[in-house]
């Protein structure tokens, strides 16, 4: 687009699929410095790391895990919707099943807390894996069956209250610390790191994006896409599992109603700002951590900035448009046929602007 | 091949079928059930308490027929009452000028939407999505807090009741049900219904069979716009407040009275009255739990997400068949 960078390091930075996503990023956190200037101080208090970039990752873990899996559905040509709704189930159950234990301190009433949300996740992500995959049914549709009956479960787990729990093992999972730094961002980033090597280190990430890309072509090849389709819904809600522990973790408390609301959306808009298409064939699981950052960066820098936090919203709303048109062939070649102007040769139409010409009354 | 045609038309129809049996079945075990349930009222109580979601519901039919999706309804609703209060309450203005001007504002903004999927090929679910967000975004920019109605015309709405005999209903269910007239007779009697239909049996198809695809399109999201902002106006008579936190959630009861009404998913073969079965279906579970009393609302959404699975997979092996 540009023609001032001619070296060939500089073409490879700007082509990088990541490179748009760490300057929207970097412009962010820099324009935060405007407001705050001690914005990238960061303290050592009783051996704990304090400070605004910390906070930004800590209270993005969840966001960041819950886009994780839903990366991978998306690279195969889905979409999970339910993903709120299990971070609220999990979120339930973990808390219902240690404030009924004798002991809720104890290790041992921790991990089978945990151990029973991560179950009924895999539980969940099957349902929705069966439906997608053997079923048949759209992705939207299938998982949105599960986004709505899911708040209803969690209601019913919780009883409609907000259950409150003290268990310093449980508190360590999304508000502890562990070597100086907070331990949800240890958790994502590890499952980041996990994620990033199955699917590239090995054969798994292809097998999905040539799932995502053209599915009739990879079963043709031999692909089992309906397993891999299956696992990837599993992997998602195990994900949002997770997430939904370290939210209630953090708060100490279950809320059926609020836990992991509108996480979806953030998740989906992470993903897709981290540059991976929303039709399927490619990912970016590096792409999509620094989306999740950015998304909440701005929510960050909403409040310290003192707007409503509310109207997030409505930036949320213009930076998917935004992403969207970048990301759509047609808007691209539309600008380009603008910025080329008239002195460039005629550039031979893509195929795809002659399917919007609208023919006749 | 006629038989087989004939077969094809009664498949089609079994979704719409269960629907019917499901709702008789339903006001029938609910008649025994409880004492007071089995009333005229209780009928008409389930279109007063529906009217705004009665009338969203068409729009998305529109929508969900061409094979798209619009989940910014929600969010439309509650910006027009968010308008329409903050208009009328803080500056004073007629409502008989608030009223046209949200409703133009749902049709326009619908129709943007509409145009950006269309032009840009991007997904109708992620560009709705984006009007969800700009428009819950908006309301809070008004105001953070609920702004209530005191204006005479507004209360006078909300209170009106139209005799039918003993029994009664309020001007929203005349409203609702003229929308649901118009749009049964466009859907089912006009050139533009059948270019919906055609758009969502086979886009490539609509295209090469010179039917205006894209004016049908933007048209489409037009009409949910203006059936959501028309929803909103209903649901400020019915609240008498305007409030960022209302209607969270209707786009999906929307698409479940869509799908409960037997309407594909996939689009190009579905029914408006349908619709107006699976709004009472969906009105009927509520009452129904507020008589037993003892289940909390939540059940509501778990038994909502039941029937919509139900459907679905209805619906799946129905056109799988038909392959």
């Amino acid at each position: 687009m540009t023609t001032a960078l001619t070296t060939p390091w500089a073409r490879a930075v700007t082509r990088s699929r990541l490179f748009w996503p760490a300057v929207v990023l970097a412009a962010l956190l820099l324009g935060n410095l405007a407001f705050t200037p001690d914005f990238f101080a960061i303290h050592l208090k009783n051996g704990h790391l304090y400070g605004s970039s910390i906070d930004i990752l800590h209270f993005g873990a969840p966001l960041i895990l819950v886009s994780l899996g839903m990366t991978l559905v998306i690279a195969t040509g889905g979409i999970d919707l339910s993903v709120g709704s299990t971070v609220a189930i999990a979120g339930a159950l973990a808390c219902q099943h240690i404030s009924e234990a004798a002991d809720p301190a104890s290790l041992g009433t921790v991990f089978g807390a945990i151990g029973i949300a991560l179950a009924t996740a895999v539980l969940l992500g099957t349902a929705n894996g069966v439906l997608v995959a053997r079923v048949g049914v759209q992705p939207i549709i299938a998982t949105l069956i599960l986004m709505v009956a899911g708040r209803g479960v969690a209601q019913l787990i919780t009883d409609g209250q907000i259950i409150t729990i003290t268990s310093e093992p449980y508190k360590l999972i999304g508000g502890g610390y562990w070597l100086a730094m907070p331990f949800a961002i240890l958790l994502s980033g590890l499952v980041a790191l996990l994620t990033a090597l199955l699917t590239r280190s090995t054969a798994l990430g292809m097998l999905l994006e040539s799932v995502g890309g053209n599915p009739v072509a990879s079963r043709l090849v031999g692909i089992r896409a309906m397993r891999l389709v299956g696992l990837v819904y599993v992997f998602s809600a195990l994900c949002a599992a997770v997430a939904g522990l370290m939210v209630s973790s953090n708060v100490s408390a279950a809320d059926g109603n609020n836990a992991g609301l509108w996480i979806e959306l953030d998740a989906i808009l992470a993903v897709v700002i981290g540059g991976t298409s929303l039709n399927g064939g490619r990912f970016s699981i590096g792409g999509t951590v620094l989306g999740a950052l950015i998304i909440q960066t701005l929510s960050t820098t909403v409040y310290t900035i003192g707007i409503p936090p509310e109207t997030t919203l409505v930036f949320k709303a213009f930076v998917v448009i935004a992403v969207c048109l970048i990301q759509s062939p047609n808007f691209r070649a539309k600008v380009a046929k603008r910025g080329a102007g008239r002195h460039s040769g005629a550039r031979p139409a893509p195929a795809t602007t002659t399917t919007n010409r609208e023919v006749g009354a | 091949m006629n038989a087989n045609a004939l077969l094809a038309r009664v498949r089609g129809q079994i979704p719409l079928l269960v629907t019917s049996v499901l709702l008789v079945s339903m006001f029938t075990a609910g008649s025994v059930q409880y004492d007071g349930f089995f009333s005229g009222q209780v009928l008409l109580n389930l279109l007063i308490d529906n009217a705004f979601l009665l009338v969203v519901a068409v729009g998305m039919t529109f929508v969900v027929l061409t094979g798209g999706i619009d989940l910014s309804v929600g969010a439309v609703v509650a910006l027009s009452t968010m308008v329409s209060a903050w208009l009328v309450e803080q500056h004073g203005w007629p409502p008989l000028l608030v009223i046209p001007l949200v409703l133009l504002m749902g049709t326009a903004g619908g129709w943007v939407m509409g145009w950006v999927i269309h032009t840009f090929e991007i997904q109708p679910f992620i560009v709705t999505l984006a009007g969800m967000f700009l428009a819950r975004g908006l309301c809070y920019t008004i105001s953070i807090e609920s702004i209530s109605i005191t204006d005479p015309s507004y209360t006078a709405m909300a209170q009106t009741r139209i005799p039918l005999g003993d029994l009664f209903i309020s001007p929203s269910v005349l409203i609702a049900l003229l929308v649901v007239a118009a749009a049964f007779v466009v859907l089912h009697y006009t050139r533009f219904g059948r270019n919906v239909y055609a758009l969502g049996g086979s886009e490539q198809s609509a295209l090469l069979m010179g039917l205006p695809v894209a004016r049908t399109k933007t048209t489409v999201y037009a009409i949910s716009g203006f059936c959501s902002a028309l929803g909103g106006v209903l649901l400020t008579f019915y609240m008498l407040s305007g409030y960022g936190l209302h209607a969270v959630g209707l786009e999906l009861d929307a698409i479940a009275a869509v799908v409960i009404g037997g309407t594909l998913l996939t689009g190009g073969s579905g029914y408006l009255l349908g619709t107006l079965l699976g709004v009472l279906v969906l009105g009927l579970i509520q009452t129904i739990i507020s008589f037993q009393g003892t289940l909390s609302s939540w059940w509501t959404r778990i038994v909502i997400g039941g029937l919509l699975f139900v459907f679905i997979v209805l619906q799946r092996l129905i056109t799988a068949r038909r392959r």
